[in-house]
């Protein structure tokens, strides 16, 4: 079983559309969502919830007024300006530390556990699906993904699935560190403008980090065709292999836009190039294990 | 007045919109809090002027005064701190860095006092001007996980008397709120697809839930459908600017430009942008 | 002498559990007595760390070695530190692992991330 975390730095270059597209025409995997602060794959897949869980993590602190003698020791002490001056928790911006409820004279700060969203487990017409939704505002979405990667593991090891299809978050903290631990490759989904290249440049870095293979594929490449051949050169120069490149095509939108992959309803020529990428990605994904097999 | 320009799903065109309400806006500040993926300064072009580190306390413990009681390891909520048995059998302690919140926690509850801190660097502040901009943006090591703590230094340096306008995170998590907290006004960006809408709907539960007045900024108008739209005009949120779909728009963005600079009618769009958050903001804080 | 192994049980015949900060159970053997002792994980449901909790309370054990499937970066230092062998890549059962670890098949850790090395006290 191979697992493959579609990233894309930025917001927007396509990322969705193409997890989405891959659910359609990669043959027996599972996929996973793991933009768990603002998931959209689901719009696109229809999931059947068939099982739910609720997602505590952290703690925050809870101040009894009755007890509090106001010595404003809490408000004095915390470094996250969560305690306001009336001596009010403000729940936003207390990390959890502990620290108040520790010297409060009085006990009268309790660290409550935090309720912060939902995970799920859904049959899709594609295929299982494990998902999840933070609440908002809420933190710590690092360890939500790791926890429905792991069930998604779990799930495709007893399925028997060859392959499990990871919608990453954006950005490269906390909840993409998490997206990508134990995965066998990234997959790159960038667009052809200076932000996209800068954002992908930070992916690669990532990947550098924790030594996994990432694969690039410009999206809406002949939206600007030079500056997608800077991403590629780019990419090259940096040991990123080139999967291949989707163009910009409006049937794309009307995809979306009626909740359907494209792979149900776009253009010929973005269909086509999706099966492309999928050929380059999975050769080279199942071509390096083979590799490593030899060598041990 | 801090404006922030925000929108739950990535890539609607928050950056485009934050910059170019800045160029219109004349004598502005522009923070650009998108600290995993700074980007305004591709479309600004400022002047660098200086680079600041941004430094957060660590613990680093005096073996020569630890006892090896564990209570530091037992008092982080994060587990940055182990205390082990080491090789020579001495306690050893072990403080891990990445993990580590800051809070203080250990130094302050150490009973022998064996806990001091030093400083690491989570990441830059890089600051610069461009005309009557004066710009700044953090810029998050990678590995980091700190974001919210460079997003609010950021922030200081917003202008206390004139406007500033921030450039947020995407998304709806702890970052993004760190972002708009304390904000006068909040622009959300969406585009009229589903994965807009719905990202939209979350992110004015958050804004809603921190009693921010806001509008909304349609980009790419014209692709898509009406359920934007329609949305907005249920719940009663202003739509202050259309920006209409237009592959010479995309052009302009992706080779870096901006589109006040490139056309008058877009530089006629973002200045009516202007007057309407001016203007909506006003009736909120007569409604308030 | 006496080593970690992780578990999905507390028997000698369990599954090793490829997880080590959030394995299950941490069945300890002692290699010349052969009695075992088995530690149910406290660590499974923490919500960050759970790898320097878990090396932290096997390293309280005296054990001079660990058999894992794999070991992230913070227990590994953790363990290093505290003087512990560390195996990865075991399977089967523990009773096999044990053979496996006594029979020199298994293969040693190496530190795979070296931002993470935690600082230790001066």
């Amino acid at each position: 079983m191979k697992q493959i975390v579609v990233l894309s730095g930025k917001g927007g270059t396509g990322k969705t559309v193409m997890t989405g597209a891959l659910a359609a025409f990669v043959d027996n995997k599972l996929l996973v969502d793991c933009d768990v602060d603002a998931a959209d794959l689901h719009l696109l897949l229809e999931p059947e919830i068939i099982e739910r869980h609720e997602f505590r993590s952290g703690h925050k602190a809870c101040i009894d007024s009755g007890a509090c003698v106001r010595c404003a020791r809490c408000f004095e002490v915390c470094r996250f300006g969560a305690i306001t001056k009336d001596l009010q928790v403000d729940p936003g911006a207390c990390e959890g530390c502990g620290l108040c409820a520790r010297l409060c004279p009085v006990q009268a700060i309790r660290m409550a556990e935090n309720m912060c969203g939902e995970w799920f487990v859904s049959r899709t017409r594609f295929g299982t699906m494990v998902h999840a939704r933070l609440g908002a505002g809420e933190e710590n979405s690092g360890k939500l993904v790791a926890r429905i990667r792991q069930r998604g593991k779990e799930l495709a090891i007893a399925g028997k699935r060859d392959w499990v299809i990871i919608d990453g978050p954006p950005g490269i903290g906390c909840p993409v560190m998490a997206s990508l631990s134990g995965v066998d490759a990234v997959l790159l989904v960038s667009e052809p403008t200076c932000s996209g290249l800068h954002d992908a440049a930070r992916v690669i870095d990532l990947g550098k980090h924790f030594r996994i293979p990432v694969l690039l594929a410009v999206n809406k490449w002949d939206i600007n065709p030079a500056v997608t051949e800077t991403i590629e050169r780019y990419c090259l120069d940096n040991g990123v292999a080139i999967a291949g490149r989707v163009p910009f095509d409006r049937s794309v939108v009307d995809c979306v836009v009626s909740g359907k992959t494209v792979m149900e309803g776009a253009a010929e020529v973005v269909k086509s190039a999706v099966a492309d990428v999928w050929q380059n990605l999975s050769q080279i994904v199942t071509g390096a294990s083979e590799r490593n097999k030899e060598a041990v | 007045m801090i404006i922030a320009v925000a929108s739950g799903k990535g890539g609607t065109g928050k950056t485009t919109v934050a910059v170019n309400l800045a160029l219109v806006a004349g004598s502005v500040c522009l923070l650009d809090c998108d600290v995993e993926e700074p980007n305004a300064h591709l479309f600004l072009k400022p002047e660098w002027r200086e680079e600041t580190p941004v430094t957060v306390p660590v613990p680093e413990v005096d073996v020569s005064r630890c006892t090896g009681c564990g209570e530091c390891a037992r008092v982080c909520a994060y587990h940055a701190i182990a205390v082990i048995p080491g090789i020579d059998k001495n306690p050893q302690p072990l403080v891990f860095p990445h993990l580590c919140h800051a809070c203080g926690a250990c130094s302050l509850l150490c009973p022998t006092g064996a806990i001091h801190e030093n400083r690491r660097s989570i990441g830059i502040i890089q600051k610069g001007t461009r005309g009557s901009v004066s710009f700044a943006h953090g810029k998050m090591n990678v590995g980091e996980v700190l974001s919210p703590v460079l997003i609010r230094r950021v922030k200081e340096l917003a202008d206390s008397r004139g406007l500033t306008i921030i450039d947020a995170p995407p998304g709806t998590s702890c970052p993004v709120v760190a972002a708009i907290r304390g904000v006068d006004f909040c622009l959300m960006v969406t585009e009229p697809t589903p994965f807009g809408l719905h990202d939209l709907v979350l992110a004015v539960a958050v804004v809603r839930q921190m009693k921010i007045p806001f509008g909304v900024v349609i980009n790419r108008a014209g692709l898509g459908n009406d359920a934007v739209e329609n949305y907005c005009r249920v719940e009663h949120i202003p739509v202050l600017a259309r920006i209409p779909f237009a592959r010479e728009i995309a052009v302009c963005y992706s080779g870096g430009e901006t589109l006040v600079d490139k056309s008058l009618a877009m530089a006629g769009l973002f200045h009516e942008l202007y007057k309407n958050i001016l203007r909506v903001k006003d009736e909120t804080d007569r409604c308030s | 002498m006496k080593v970690c192994i992780t578990a999905s049980g507390a028997e000698l015949g369990s599954q090793v559990d490829p997880r080590f900060g959030r394995c299950q159970t941490f069945v300890i053997f002692d290699l010349e007595s052969g009695a075992i002792e088995a530690v149910s994980n406290p660590n499974i449901e923490t919500s960050g760390g759970a790898g320097i909790q878990s090396a932290q309370l096997v390293a309280s054990k005296g054990v001079t070695a660990v058999i894992t499937g794999h070991v992230g970066p913070n227990a590994f230092g953790v363990l290093n530190a505290a003087g512990v062998e560390i195996f990865i890549g075991s399977a089967g059962t523990v009773k096999d692992a044990a053979e496996a670890y006594r029979s020199g098949k298994l293969q040693r850790a190496q530190a795979e991330d070296a931002r993470s090395k935690p600082v230790p006290g001066r």
